[in-house]
């Protein structure tokens, strides 16, 4: 199974890096935007096939490590 | 007085703390992050700046799981001081030694010069030699240095008289180098025996070379 975690700034956190992408784009005349977020993404092959117990794990990887809960979320996917 | 300074791979200030402290009359002893315990009679142990495992997924995330820091933590449990600075400071909030976190600067630019700092409180061990309003000169050197903390836990750390500094201009008017909230360059837990800033005063020991502030700063730990 693969896990896909997406982890971003939460809302109400400035995230400079966004304000400067829209900037970016707006200066390029892509003018349909009206918000950039960045995040990154973290892409894990597990060993384990059931699904319940996976996104329990990842949530604690998250937890632990992946995520700084001060400043950011995580959204976590799973694929079989 | 003993002080440990904590060496991550990656870390490149140790050296410059570790002159610091002799200069003020300190023994001195880096320890390695694989190390779980400090030498008998630490006073202070010092989360030393630098780029600790290259700063890979956040700056101080994964240092914050190397085996020394099961011994900072318990040195902290203890009431013995611990000072973090700069990656040091990102190290502590990642452990979770010191409220708030560190994200990347408002311009997104590294910056790297000297600045003002205003001193917010002195009841503390680290900054008790210094005045409430002085200001001092202390080097930055950071990537990741825009302090945030939540609104309602903001306003805890003022009542428990947990910010020590702010940036300001040479006159200490408030200036905002990194974005951080409130300006905020410092805090230190609420025991006051945890101290995170992201300047650096280990290299501000000499006048010649832009400044001494920072003899003020440390000169605190010593009893």
């Amino acid at each position: 199974m693969k896990a896909i975690v997406n982890i971003s700034l939460k809302a109400g956190v400035l995230d400079s890096q966004g304000k400067a992408v829209h900037h970016a784009l707006d200066s390029l005349k892509f003018e349909g935007v009206e918000d950039v977020r960045v995040g990154k993404q973290i892409i894990m092959k597990l060993t384990s096939t059931d699904e319940a117990a996976a996104k329990k794990e990842v949530t604690e990887m998250c937890e632990a490590l992946l995520a700084n809960t001060v400043i950011e979320d995580y959204e976590i996917e799973l694929v079989k | 007085m003993k002080v440990s300074v904590v060496q991550f791979p990656g870390t490149n200030c140790e050296y410059d703390t570790e002159y610091a402290f002799k200069r003020l009359g300190a023994e001195v002893e880096i320890v390695w992050h694989k190390e779980t315990s400090f030498a008998e009679g630490t006073d202070l142990v010092v989360v030393a700046g630098g780029f600790s495992y290259g700063d890979y997924l956040r700056s101080g995330a994964i240092a914050r799981f190397s085996p020394v820091m099961q011994a900072v933590l318990a040195h902290a449990e203890k009431g013995g001081n611990v000072l973090g600075i700069c990656n040091g400071f990102q190290v502590l909030t990642e452990a979770g030694l010191l409220p708030g976190a560190l994200k990347r600067n408002e311009g997104l630019h590294f910056l790297s010069k000297h600045h003002h700092l205003k001193v917010a409180t002195n009841s503390n061990v680290f900054l008790e030699k210094l005045a409430v309003n002085d200001v001092v000169n202390i080097p930055i050197a950071h990537h990741d240095g825009n302090y945030f903390i939540a609104e309602d836990e903001r306003q805890a750390l003022y009542d428990n008289d947990q910010v020590l500094l702010h940036y300001c201009d040479e006159n200490g008017n408030a200036t905002n180098p990194n974005g951080s909230v409130d300006a905020i360059a410092g805090v230190c837990n609420k025991a006051k025996n945890v101290f995170g800033l992201m300047p650096h005063p280990e290299r501000a020991m000499e006048s010649i070379l832009g400044s001494d502030d920072g003899v003020k700063m440390l000169e605190g730990f010593f009893a």
